[in-house]
């Protein structure tokens, strides 16, 4: 199993690299973890420049002038864990909802009707109201309507999620939040979440269970930003050399306003953030980097092409949110940055001179009986 | 001329779809390239929908569209996207693509096998893509292939043609048209592909992620057909040491009755 290296030892690794490794992290080949760490080092800052160019170059090459689009749909917002930055968390007094089937289908079909063929769904963790029965029954409704269904839910084994990949789920999203161990138990108060070693063997029971494509991230706003990154990094590699036929894409989520008390406890600037995605670029030529809609317009339109390669469009991130236009703010898991329709993303992604693709993928890959 | 499956191509250069800052750009880059087979990647297109904005863009009239399997992981998968397609377009015509690494997308030589001995049964007209082994390609040959289609070097890469000790073989055993696909990355490298003897090439990223996809459509067409003129008018030997362009030794010859 992967072991999550000291999380101290990481901040300290990146602080002590030089303009030098660097230098040498932007030439070099192949850059290594060692070159990861120098790349979101401090010392990388008057380099951003040059990064920026690199990360462009390699993402054109490999993914040319294209960027995916998606829409995440809110199933249920019922969670049975504490967790101090979530806007679903127990503590909170919101409006909690779980949509039926029926709903949960009306919501995608609406993102359907809008143009979106990818499409994420999203709940809060709470194994009574959402369990692997639910979303089979719901990929069962979708599969066949959109080119590809992936979730972010609570961890399951690898049978549950093997039955999920039965029934049509193509990629499932699962961030540690933060890889800080002790900053994890600090954060996540109980419930099953609070399971650090549980939620950091996820993804590779995701791979295992034969799913295309796995999604890691932290939260950025917990802990040290470049850290993360590294931690990160580490997890790819490891990722990458046990199961070499999967997919990976990364995301770094920037802590949004939400209900609850919380104030992020490291800031994360837009800087930081740009810096941590052509670095993680410049490591992996081939993973995906997503970018949602926390981020806002202006931002996400000067990453266009620079890096990301899937950004989400016309979110709303409470359940029922979309056939419900005047719906309850307090539901949401958070507020996000970029308001636009998709047709407003798209024609935004068009002007700088790349195809917005809405599918890049097939129901008929996986589904063996149509 | 180009024979694949008793069709005839005049034009010896392929095209892919992907990549492109959109499906005007694609279009214009297919006219300009006079090409006349287009493959394009059946995860990128809903061939039931006819408002399908790539489809839309295509004049499947003007060429051949050969849908591909981009993705597939194995070769279930490939033969279950080959039947969709088919069911949808009408048309028998397939780049198989089996790739189960998502990074170097190098194809899988068991699982291509595999597929193209069950789509050749099943009445497709099967090109595989593969790696540039000259075994596999003559037992993709006997299973049935229409044409076999080694990559020059790991897609997308525009390294150029790695592999051309191992194409030349293929080349040379080949019953079957072999067209040079993946890591084409500059007009010199197909050029370079057709002097060898290829029968076609197929490219893609080098087209469309160029400055200007529509030109370098059309330097692309160029090359290839210099290479294939040259392979036609027979190319010299190549020689690692200098030798005179008018050799004189060459009177010689027709004074001696027995060499002349």
């Amino acid at each position: 199993m992967f072991q999550s290296p000291d999380y101290k030892q990481l901040g300290k690794q990146i602080r002590c690299s030089t303009p030098a490794d660097v230098k040498h992290a932007l030439i070099t080949k192949r850059p290594d973890l060692n070159d990861l760490a120098a790349l979101i080092s401090p010392a990388a800052e008057p380099y951003l420049q040059q990064m920026a160019a690199r990360s462009s170059e390699i993402t054109l090459a490999r993914f040319g002038k294209t960027t995916q689009l998606y829409a995440p749909v809110y199933l249920s917002n019922y969670c049975t864990n504490r967790c101090v930055y979530c806007g679903f968390s127990a503590d909170n007094l919101i409006k909690r909802k779980c949509l039926t089937l029926e709903e949960a289908e009306k919501e995608a079909m609406i993102l359907h009707d809008r143009g979106f063929q990818h499409i994420l769904l999203v709940s809060g963790e709470a194994e009574n109201a959402v369990d692997v029965e639910y979303m089979e029954a719901i990929a069962l409704r979708l599969r066949d309507k959109f080119a590809a269904v992936s979730i972010e839910i609570q961890p399951m084994s690898t049978e549950h999620y093997h039955r999920l990949f039965l029934a049509g789920i193509t990629a499932v999203a699962v961030y540690q939040e933060t890889y800080d161990r002790d900053l994890y138990k600090k954060v996540h108060l109980s419930g099953k979440k609070s399971d650090f070693d549980y939620r950091l063997e996820t993804p590779a029971r995701v791979a295992e269970a034969g799913m295309r494509e796995v999604g890691i991230g932290a939260l950025l706003g917990l802990g040290d930003w470049r850290a993360e990154g590294l931690a990160i990094g580490h997890h790819l590699h490891w990722l990458r050399k046990k199961f070499w036929s999967t997919a990976f894409t990364v995301s770094f989520p920037r802590m949004r306003p939400a209900t609850g008390e919380f104030e992020p406890l490291e800031r994360v600037s837009e800087r930081n953030l740009s810096q941590l995605i052509f670095a993680l670029r410049l490591f992996d030529q081939d993973v995906g980097l997503i970018v949602s809609t926390r981020e806002e317009a202006r931002y996400r339109d000067g990453m266009l092409g620079l890096g990301p390669t899937r950004y989400s469009a016309g979110s709303c991130t409470a359940p029922g949110g979309y056939g419900d236009s005047d719906g309850d703010v307090d539901a949401e898991q958070f507020s996000v940055g970029d308001h636009r329709s998709l047709d407003e993303v798209s024609t935004m992604i068009r002007e700088k001179g790349f195809d917005p693709v809405c599918k890049d993928w097939d129901c008929g890959f996986q589904i063996a009986d149509i | 001329m180009l024979s694949i499956a008793g069709t005839e191509f005049k034009s010896r250069l392929f095209l892919g779809t992907g990549k492109f800052s959109s499906s005007s750009v694609m279009a214009d880059s297919i006219a300009a390239s006079e090409c006349q087979m287009v493959t394009v990647a059946l995860r990128r297109v809903n061939l039931d929908n006819p408002e399908d904005d790539i489809m839309k863009a295509l004049s499947t009239h003007e060429y051949i569209f050969l849908p591909n399997t981009s993705g597939a992981r194995n070769a279930n998968e490939a033969i279950r996207l080959a039947h969709l397609a088919r069911a949808a377009s009408g048309s028998s015509w397939l780049k198989l693509e089996v790739t189960p690494d998502p990074r170097t997308l190098l194809p899988d030589p068991v699982e291509t096998l595999l597929a193209t001995e069950k789509l050749v049964k099943d009445g497709f007209i099967v090109l595989p893509y593969m790696n540039a082994d000259p075994i596999l390609a003559l037992k993709l040959q006997d299973a049935g292939a229409a044409a076999v289609m080694p990559l020059g070097s790991p897609i997308g890469t525009n390294q150029g043609v790695l592999t051309d000790s191992m194409i030349e073989i293929i080349i040379e055993q080949a019953r079957v048209p072999v067209v040079v696909d993946a890591g084409i990355g500059a007009p010199s490298h197909a050029a370079y592909a057709m002097e060898m003897g290829a029968d076609a090439v197929l490219v893609n990223t080098a087209i469309s992620i160029a400055g200007d996809p529509v030109a370098m459509a059309a330097a692309f067409a160029k090359a290839v057909e210099a290479g294939r003129t040259a392979f036609v008018a027979g190319m010299g030997q190549r020689s690692k040491q200098a030798s005179a362009s008018s050799p004189v030794d060459g009177k010689l010859s027709s004074d001696l009755g027995f060499l002349a």
